[in-house]
């Protein structure tokens, strides 16, 4: 029989997990809190380690359901109450409905950028974010009408807000360090005489083709990678970013100007589903995000029967490991509603 | 440069200051570098907005600079702390505040260390009653001198004769200001905007009429650091430091610095005579040097106090090329004369910075 789903959120994570459920004959409500799909992948140019755009993946995934289950848009989700072995979920705007099992897809939000107030993101006119970048990137007219003239300088850093125990995270976000290679490769391919600085404390090239993407990075567009955490940057009068950076595998402090600073915001629990999670009373973990019930035999289950959990919500991962989990954890809700 | 930015950082980082009946404890140190600065606060606080402030003989020196060169150890400093604060209960004040940067910081960081070590606490009381008898309780509300002239910034503003303004062309001053760096770095929620942006020299500037200045190495350090300085060996450090700003402030062409802590605004200014005298090189026009002030002192010229009765004789960086700039009038001849008029005798002049008035 028909069981009805609600998956919060219409990231890849929920489109994903949807997606799967209704190829399994289940009625699926998505709802979004956004007016569209998409969440993070949407704003994203290209991906790592190929360049495939990131919309070419959305819409590979809003296809396959785009007819076939109801979206809910605009709709924050405020409450969700286990009743009867079914669920009673509201939306801020007063919309309910009941579920069968319900999915956190809820994704992450990006690290504030502004809490690395020495960083000066959100004061510099030059200090933007690696979402920022992606933004200039899509929009495909160069740094050029940012800056004024072509850049000479850039620098990127690496760890904004994770594994940084002041920020409050001490968690690694994954995916930045493959990041900041990929837009790092894009700014030479832009602007082949421009000097790219990367600033890093470890480089975690885990994934297939990620160190050829780093060696790449090297060889090819001479990308200068150097080992040391920024203590501060300010801004000089011509709107360039002095940056002061120690060399930690030369010992020497350096003082460099960038025409652009690029911040590889981490990634971080939102605030509104720490709230959920701990009113639901599920496990709490210092890092915010959603604990599953055993993160190798159940990786999907919270402690609530019914309530499930996808992608980046019980942390950080990339987009193939958010898909994958999405299809595991539609498996493991189609098995609870058979039960 | 976006302003919005720094007021969001700003909201996140303002501060409980009391409204009245302060204990003052001066500095071991500012009366001889900046003699008429702590004599300007307890005037302004006093005659001008009419409060309460003890000044008590009795206390000591915090133990600060001692401290930090680790001569002095943590124990004994809790202990001449808490010293400090019996002080203050028997004098029947619960407002504490330092004018020195460094107490101010080692006060906090004595309050922090006993909310967080209980154990710690109960120690330094048994030491304080075995060495003296007293008793103490920890103050209600620790701040900065400078915070209780920051809270009032607009009520001297409403009094003040002066505006940081240039008298001719009518538009503001270019002001550097420069925090003590244990005034915030080291518990940034314990200071007016923090410790990247801080806000409490920038707010008196504002509401005095100056615009301020935001120079790449407006976070470096003085070079009054005491490792720098109280080990000869390091003091091409300290003034290496120093150096740093003055190149990085002169283009922007800065009228005058002000500054919140002892340290600074001594080093702020005899380093512009010694790189003048090393270097050849001076900063600012026409070889005066760029003029550096303590924030009572600025305080005390906008409400048209004296030049001389606020010490600014014994800057090596005259002062006199700003006061004709903002017009504030002043007796040349009576620089170097005692307060009853006796001659004191005049200082040999540098060879390439200017010091009397030409």
């Amino acid at each position: 029989m028909s069981k009805h789903v609600v998956v919060i959120g219409a990231g890849i994570a929920g489109l994903e997990a949807a997606s799967v459920l209704d190829s399994m004959g289940h009625s699926i409500t998505l709802i979004e809190k956004e007016d569209t799909p998409g969440g993070h992948v949407d704003r994203w140019h290209e991906l790592f380690p190929n360049r495939r755009p990131g919309r070419e993946v959305l819409e590979m995934l809003y296809e396959k359901l785009r007819d076939s289950i109801q979206f809910q848009y605009g709709k924050e989700i405020t409450s969700i109450k286990p009743f009867s072995g079914k669920f009673i979920v509201t939306a801020s705007d007063g919309w309910v409905t009941n579920a069968d099992a319900v999915l956190m897809a809820t994704g992450f939000d990006l690290f504030d950028a502004r809490k690395k107030e020495e960083y000066g993101y959100g004061i510099y006119d030059h200090v933007i974010t690696s979402a920022d970048l992606e933004d200039i990137f899509r929009q495909g007219e160069g740094l050029n009408p940012r800056l004024g003239k072509a850049p000479q300088r850039i620098g990127f850093v690496h760890c904004v807000g994770s594994r940084d125990e002041k920020a409050g995270n001490i968690y690694c976000s994954k995916v930045c360090c493959v990041t900041a290679v990929k837009q790092a490769i894009e700014i030479k391919e832009l602007y082949s005489a421009v000097e790219v600085y990367c600033f890093y404390m470890d480089l975690r090239m885990f994934g297939r083709h990620y160190e050829e993407l780093y060696k790449e990075a090297q060889e090819k567009y001479n990308i200068q990678f150097i080992r040391g955490r920024l203590s501060e940057a300010s801004e000089n009068r011509q709107g360039g970013v002095v940056v002061k950076v120690e060399d930690t595998l030369l010992g020497k402090p350096l003082k460099i100007t960038m025409d652009l600073l690029v911040l590889m915001s981490g990634m971080v629990a939102p605030p509104g589903i720490v709230k959920m999670r701990n009113k639901l009373g599920l496990t709490k973990e210092e890092d915010g995000f959603l604990s599953p019930l055993d993160a190798h035999a159940r990786p999907n289950e919270s402690e609530v029967p019914g309530l499930f959990m996808a992608g980046t919500s019980s942390g950080p991962k990339t987009i193939t490991d958010t898909l994958n989990d999405a299809r595991s954890a539609a498996l493991a809700i189609d098995k609870y509603l058979e039960e | 440069m976006k302003a919005d930015g720094k007021k969001l950082v700003w909201k996140d980082y303002q501060k409980d200051i009391a409204e009245d009946h302060y204990f003052y404890a001066r500095s071991c140190i500012r009366q001889n570098f900046f003699p008429g600065s702590e004599k300007a606060f307890t005037r302004i606080l006093r005659d001008e907005l009419g409060k309460d402030l003890c000044d008590n003989q009795h206390h000591t020196s915090c133990t600060g600079i001692g401290y930090h060169t680790d001569v002095v150890p943590f124990e004994t400093t809790m202990t001449v702390v808490a010293r400090q604060f019996a002080l203050m209960n028997e004098a029947g004040y619960e407002n504490y505040i330092a004018s020195c940067i460094t107490s101010f910081g080692l006060y906090t960081e004595i309050i922090e260390t006993w909310k967080h070590f209980p154990e710690t606490l109960e120690k330094t009381r048994e030491f304080l009653f075995r060495a003296t008898g007293r008793e103490f309780t920890i103050p209600k509300n620790l701040a900065h001198a400078s915070d209780v002239i920051y809270k009032f910034r607009n009520e001297i503003a409403a009094k003040a004769r002066y505006r940081l303004v240039d008298k001719n062309t009518g538009l503001p001053l270019k002001v550097v200001e420069h925090i003590g760096c244990h005034y915030s770095k080291m518990f940034p929620h314990k200071g007016v905007g923090g410790a990247e942006y801080p806000y409490v020299l920038v707010g008196m500037i504002e509401a005095w009429g100056g615009e301020v200045i935001d120079y790449p190495e407006r976070r470096h350090c003085c070079g009054f650091g005491f490792r720098q300085y109280a080990v000869q060996a390091n003091r091409g450090f300290s003034i290496a430091c120093s150096k740093k700003k003055f190149d990085s402030m002169e283009a922007y062409e800065p009228d005058l610095i002000i500054t919140n802590c002892p340290g600074c605004p001594m080093f702020l200014d005899r380093w512009q005579y010694a790189l003048s005298e090393m270097e050849g090189k001076t900063y600012g026009k026409n070889n005066r040097g760029i003029p550096v002030f303590t924030y009572e002192e600025v305080a005390g010229l906008v409400l048209g106090y004296d030049p001389w009765k606020l010490g600014l004789q014994v800057h090596q960086v005259p002062a006199e090329p700003l006061l004709d700039k903002i017009g504030i009038p002043y007796d040349p001849e009576a620089k170097f004369k005692g307060p009853n008029g006796e001659e004191l005798g005049r200082p040999e002049a540098p060879s390439i910075l200017k010091f009397y008035q030409e």
